[in-house]
């Protein structure tokens, strides 16, 4: 790839990131278990599309075709989208969901805070505002982990699986590609290799305080960053791109 | 071209009437959102956006344009500025006050040396002033809100996050 397109794929997947994680916190507004979580929730959703739109409207400019915000997210196929498998599974149950956010949200704030520090202009002003919104979302959901961990036999129990079943994903959060190098080269981003050992510190003290066991690292999924997704990826795209595409143009 | 030719002070006086959607005792100037004014052919208002979610942006520009347009500016445009990112550290002191006065507790000073989050520190209730407070929920009817009650008054109240 030229190394433009390679900017444009860095900048593509970090909207690609946050579009399939608000859908996904999208198809449980109305559903939380209790009306502070049900305001967390959509608040997060909205943080998470507002920085979607922030990346695609800035990756429509680098490409200088004429795709808008609306092109990237309503008007591209599953194999377009090069977002990370931790993100598009399904939601499951509240620990579940928890155990996702905790594990890729411990890893994006330390991604946001490199990008903050890159020589790309237009990636680091998002990073510098979309990071003060992640960090808040972290420490709710950590603090969710530590309740349910270190709370009754159950929650304990349940809080473990969700971090196991999700530990399989974690794998492609720091497996650099060439689109990844790129942008570390050229642009002083981040090196996924020394965010690992970071993310594995920040993981492990939380787990620690939950007192829940961090899973082995065994054999790692991969994928999405590539194109290629699992299975429950098409029905998310299916739901969200749906009435654009059936009614293209509409307004109201 | 510009109708009255207004000069900048008058377009960041019209601005300075423009309330804020969600919080509407706050202008957007007070609210240390516009971050210039350049007039050259049309008048452009520089835009920073608070939360990137925040469903009030294009309400906003849009109240924008409708006030200069009212006053007889035929070409507005927004431009939106990210950087550097809009934080409560923004907010004027006028603005904290009509935010106390209105019954929403202001955001502290220094959001972005330190993370000051609900919970981490005393917040004083804005009908009586006590710091006997409690964190009732770190979300709020906006993204920009968490909620509280006041243990001395007993009132229920909002405090602005510092993030």
């Amino acid at each position: 790839m030229k190394s433009d397109d390679l900017l444009l794929a860095y900048v593509t997947r970090l909207g690609d990131n946050a579009l399939v994680l608000a859908q996904r916190k999208i198809e449980t507004v109305t559903l939380g278990p209790e009306l502070e979580e049900e305001l967390a929730n959509a608040n997060f959703a909205l943080d998470y599309l507002g920085q979607a739109r922030l990346f695609y409207t800035l990756a429509g400019e680098l490409e200088n075709a004429g795709r808008d915000e609306d092109d990237f997210a309503f008007l591209r196929s599953d194999h377009e989208f090069r977002n990370l498998l931790l993100l598009e599974q399904p939601n499951g149950h509240f620990g579940d969901m928890i155990a996702r956010d905790f594990l890729f949200e411990s890893f994006y704030v330390l991604q946001l805070e490199a990008l903050e520090r890159c020589r790309h202009a237009g990636v680091a002003a998002i990073a510098a505002r979309a990071v003060k919104e992640v960090r808040y979302h972290l420490r709710h959901v950590g603090r969710w982990l530590v309740r349910l961990g270190d709370g009754t036999a159950q929650s304990h129990e349940r809080a473990q699986r969700s971090i196991d079943d999700l530990w399989r994903f974690t794998g492609e959060l720091f497996a650099a590609d060439e689109i990844d190098r790129a942008f570390a080269k050229g642009f002083d981003g981040p090196d996924l290799e020394a965010l690992r050992v970071q993310w594995q510190q920040a993981v492990a003290a939380v787990l620690a305080e939950a007192t829940l066991k961090q899973p082995e690292d065994g054999w790692m999924a991969s994928g999405g960053k590539q194109g290629r997704h699992s299975e429950h990826f098409g029905y998310l795209l299916a739901e969200m791109q749906h009435l654009h595409r059936s009614h293209p143009g509409a307004t109201w | 071209m510009v109708a009255n030719s207004p000069t900048r002070e008058q377009v960041w006086q019209w601005l300075s009437d423009v309330p804020d959607p969600e919080i509407p005792v706050l202008t957007i100037t007070d609210l240390g959102i516009v971050r210039g004014v350049a007039i050259n052919d049309d008048v452009t208002v520089e835009l920073a956006p608070t939360y990137t979610g925040c469903p009030a942006t294009e309400v906003i520009e849009q109240s924008v344009i409708d006030a200069l347009q009212k006053r007889g500016v035929e070409r507005v445009s927004i431009s939106r500025v990210l950087s550097p990112p809009w934080t409560t550290d923004w907010i004027s002191a006028e603005g904290r006050e009509k935010l106390r006065a209105y019954g929403i507790a202001p955001p502290e000073q220094g959001s972005s040396k330190r993370a000051l989050l609900p919970g981490d520190h005393a917040v004083a209730c804005p009908r009586c002033a006590s710091t006997d407070t409690r964190l009732v929920s770190e979300f709020g009817s906006t993204a920009c809100k968490a909620s509280y009650r006041c243990s001395a008054c007993l009132e229920p109240f909002e405090y602005f996050k510092c993030i």
